[in-house]
């Protein structure tokens, strides 16, 4: 869109000090992009970005508060159209899709459309010869045949008429109403029997009329408590169906309330800055929810269709017409094959209404270069594009964006008259006022219907702010690069700059001198030019770079560089300087970076405290780059004995255990101590075992068992362990205390 | 000379020492051996670890701890089963073994805890 379009240019010349912009409205997200290969003082925007930001957003709502610019509907349109309704094995899916892809593409005229007129054919004759087919079904496969026009066989049209008419006797929801009157409607036009009407037009339509609110919205039926703006078109769309099936004249009562509806309705309208106006329904009410989109479109279908059946007008203000209008042209393109339909189908239906017809203002293009004596061209067409009926435009006013009320143009003298092109149908101003200079404008247009009979039928909207960037080439003159001797002021060399050219110069200075740069900038118009940009860059040896702006006095732009008090800032580096010069605007069609060549300084020994320059980062893109990759270092494992050596020595561990055995035999012990008693020498052999069981434990505990695990079951043979140890310890110490006793 | 004397000496004194012992009663013989066969356990771990290194240290640990802990609660149970001990003349030899088995279970669990 257009705001997006102005929003960007604003950030881009913001950013970019080297820039001849040509395409505003296109993609804004595709347009950064190409801000951020353009950058050349990458730092400088970081610095400005902030401020971009802020300006960015002060220019928009200065100028996109004010005027925006609608198209009408173009060729890419067309395309999108060919993308979007696409047929799947030569059919759409079904008949409702069938008749919004033909209906489309009737609209927009495109000759080239995919033929599926055999299978529409053959799926309306099935849909229409069937008896279970509801009224729903029969409604959309007569809308797809009102485009195909298959023919339908007397004996089926009769079926289906009287098929719809008991329909619309037992209908009981809006949705009944408006499926099975439509279907008659339709037919009515598809056949050659004329006799095609409701016998109780006036009950029907008190019957419809019963679901419609006090806010000129309506129920679906009687028993749902909500409205909504979505059913009112339903609703406008059924009755003037139930007008045009009347068999005689109307009841004038009714169709004057239901003008007042409407009336009533459109009090509700919503409406967007930028002028367009929807209707939208608030309520929430799960899948039955329409978006703005096919709410407003309903109403339009609606309305227009109830205008086109009644005698007399619908009082309605054609602002608001015109604005409906450029609510559908402002959502541009969509991308979903409904809302499409929905835009193009409402937009189509504005382009031939009976209440008034939108005219739509439009420029091939808001980019004026004053250089080049572009002429300003203006197009004034309705929304479907065609070509508006006689009329002058008038340029009565221009803006500038910066002051908002002290227009440009004297309405007195000034007020321009545009000259039509019949050949082209373009309205064309040859020259732009004498007051207009480079800059960025908003210029009002008013339209002038040369017929006054015309002025019923179409509505222009009274003054069209359209927003305009007038660009040119900006003269430098007198540019002069000086270095100056620092006591007296006195000139010690002077270069003239040619920064249209390429030649380079090259200068030297100690500290006790100064540099002077200075040029003027005048506009096409001869006036001051200041443009968003004027800076100088010293870069020296080692990268590092200063930035200074380039201050003004009118004309005059001039730096003065005093060596004496930059040396801190110079951190005492001497050595060469590169010089870059860079003057830019959006408007100024020779924006320039030019390096005007370099300066050799000498400047003092640092003092001991003087600060270092700052190190440089190598690359800023490499901040974003692949970082180094992160490597995993495992501890070294530690070096493991050959492993017949440990074999070995677990060997030489069992030699003490042989030799303990040995000894043992050899010192002749017995057992003979162990109870022959039944009971003390179950407990003693249980005690053993115990003493095992714990061992057992324990190598069960080193393998797999975790410390709770362990003494979990270590309690419970502890337990057993004490006891059996106590009973067979205190048998033997009572059977050798008997013996010693003895 | 005097050193065949010295011989003499000392080999009369290791003489003496193994009569003596020989009158030691047997289950104290016993547990000397078993001190003995602890102590040489350990010493050979000591020998591995000074060969090959003390790579998993937890586990020499526990190795040497478990033979030289062993051997000191041998001695003490020595010590207590000792007849000439006046000092434990009222404790009978059964109760210091039931200690001696308790105190070795609680060091094996521990050591078993730390072999890892």
């Amino acid at each position: 869109m257009a705001i997006d379009g102005n929003l960007h240019y604003f950030l881009l010349l913001l950013l970019t000090p080297l820039l001849v912009v040509r395409h505003f409205c296109e993609d804004f997200t595709e347009k950064r992009n190409t801000t951020q290969t353009k950058t050349n003082f990458s730092h400088i925007s970081r610095m400005a970005r902030s401020l971009a930001g802020f300006l960015a957003l002060f220019l928009f709502v200065l100028i996109c508060g004010a005027a925006s610019l609608f198209q009408p509907i173009s060729d890419s349109h067309r395309s999108a159209a060919l993308e979007l309704f696409t047929p799947t094995h030569g059919s759409f899916k079904s008949l409702e899709e069938t008749y919004e892809a033909l209906r489309t593409f009737e609209v927009l005229g495109i000759g080239k459309k995919p033929d599926v007129t055999a299978t529409a054919c053959r799926s309306i004759s099935e849909t229409l010869g069937l008896l279970t087919s509801t009224p729903k079904d029969l409604f959309y496969a007569l809308k797809a045949n009102s485009i195909v026009k298959c023919k339908i066989n007397e004996k089926t049209s009769e079926g289906i008429i009287t098929r719809l008419n008991t329909a619309v006797n037992g209908a009981s929801s809006l949705l009944d109403f408006y499926y099975s009157i439509g279907g008659l409607v339709l037919i009515k036009d598809q056949t050659s029997k004329a006799d095609v009407y409701l016998t109780d037009a006036e009950g029907v339509f008190r019957s419809v009329k019963a679901f419609s609110q006090s806010d000129g919205r309506w129920r679906y039926s009687s028993n749902n408590p909500e409205s909504s703006a979505f059913a009112a078109g339903i609703a406008l769309e059924t009755l003037a169906g139930i007008v045009s099936l009347a068999s005689s004249e109307m009841d004038q009562s009714l169709i004057i309330t239901l003008k007042n509806d409407i009336s009533k309705l459109f009090d509700s309208i919503e409406k967007y800055d930028d002028g367009a106006l929807y209707f939208d329904d608030k309520l929430v009410d799960g899948h039955e929810h329409q978006g703005p989109l096919s709410t407003t479109s309903s109403v339009v279908r609606g309305l227009t269709a109830f205008a086109a059946v009644t005698a007399g007008s619908v009082n309605l203000p054609g602002d608001k017409i015109l604005g409906l209008a450029k609510f559908f042209l402002g959502i541009g393109v969509p991308g979903d094959a409904k809302d499409f339909f929905n835009q193009i189908d409402s937009l189509a239906c504005l382009e031939s209404n009976r209440v008034s017809i939108p005219l739509i203002l439009s420029l091939p293009s808001t980019e004026l270069s004053l250089t080049k004596k572009d002429s300003l061209k203006v197009r004034v067409n309705t929304v479907l594009g065609s070509n508006a009926p006689p009329l002058t435009v008038k340029l009565v006013g221009a803006f500038s964006s910066g002051s908002k009320d002290a227009s440009l143009v004297e309405s007195q003298y000034e007020m321009q008259e545009l000259k039509f092109d019949a050949e082209t149908g373009v309205h064309i101003l040859s020259s732009l006022p004498k007051s207009i200079d480079v800059g960025s404008y908003t210029f009002v247009f008013e339209i002038v219907l040369h017929e006054s009979e015309h002025e019923k039928v179409y509505v222009t909207g009274n003054q069209t702010k359209v927003p305009i960037f007038v660009t040119g080439l900006i003269k430098i003159e007198n540019a002069e690069i000086t270095v100056l001797d620092g006591d007296l002021g006195s000139i010690e060399t002077q270069k003239k700059l040619d920064l249209a050219g390429q030649n380079v110069v090259s200068l030297s200075a100690n500290h006790l001198q100064k540099l002077r740069i200075s040029f003027q900038l005048t506009t096409p118009r001869g006036r001051a030019f200041k443009p968003h940009q004027a800076l100088l860059k010293l870069r020296h040896e080692s990268k590092i770079e200063h930035i200074f702006v380039v201050g003004n006095s009118g004309k005059q732009f001039e730096i003065l560089l005093n060596f004496l008090g930059l040396v801190e800032k110079f951190f005492y580096l001497s050595g060469r300087y590169d010089i870059e010069l860079a003057v830019g605007d959006a408007v100024m069609e020779n924006s320039l970076l030019r390096a005007i060549g370099h300066i050799e300084l000498d400047l003092p020994e640092p003092p001991e405290k003087a600060p270092r320059p700052p190190p440089q980062p190598v690359d800023p893109y490499s901040r974003y780059g692949p970082k180094a990759e992160i490597t995993h270092i495992f501890r070294a494992p530690e070096k493991h004995p050959p492993k017949e050596l440990s074999l070995a020595f677990l060997g030489l561990t069992i030699l003490p255990l042989l030799g303990f055995l040995v000894g043992v035999l050899r010192l002749g012990v017995n057992l003979k101590n162990f109870p022959s008693k039944a009971i003390p020498a179950t407990f003693a052999i249980l005690f053993h075992v115990g003493i095992g069981a714990v061992l057992l434990l324990y190598v069960l505990f080193w393998l797999k068992l975790d410390l709770f695990q362990t003494l979990k079951l270590l309690g419970f043979l502890g337990v057993f362990l004490v006891l059996v140890g106590h009973r067979i310890l205190s048998h033997l110490a009572a059977a050798s205390a008997k013996v010693k006793s003895a | 000379m005097g050193r065949s004397s010295s011989t003499k000496d000392a080999q009369a004194l290791f003489h003496s020492l193994r009569s003596a012992y020989a009158a030691t009663p047997v289950n104290l013989k016993i547990i000397d051996l078993y001190v003995g066969f602890a102590v040489f356990t350990a010493l050979i771990q000591v020998v591995y670890m000074a060969i090959v290194g003390s790579f998993p240290f937890n586990s020499f640990l526990s190795g040497v701890l478990s033979c030289v802990g062993t051997a000191v609660l041998a001695v003490c149970l020595r010590i207590q089963v000792n007849k000439e001990n006046k000092e434990f003349k009222d404790l009978p030899p059964e109760r210091a073994f039931a200690d001696f088995v308790l105190c070795n279970l609680v060091l094996h669990l521990v050591i078993m805890n730390f072999l890892g």
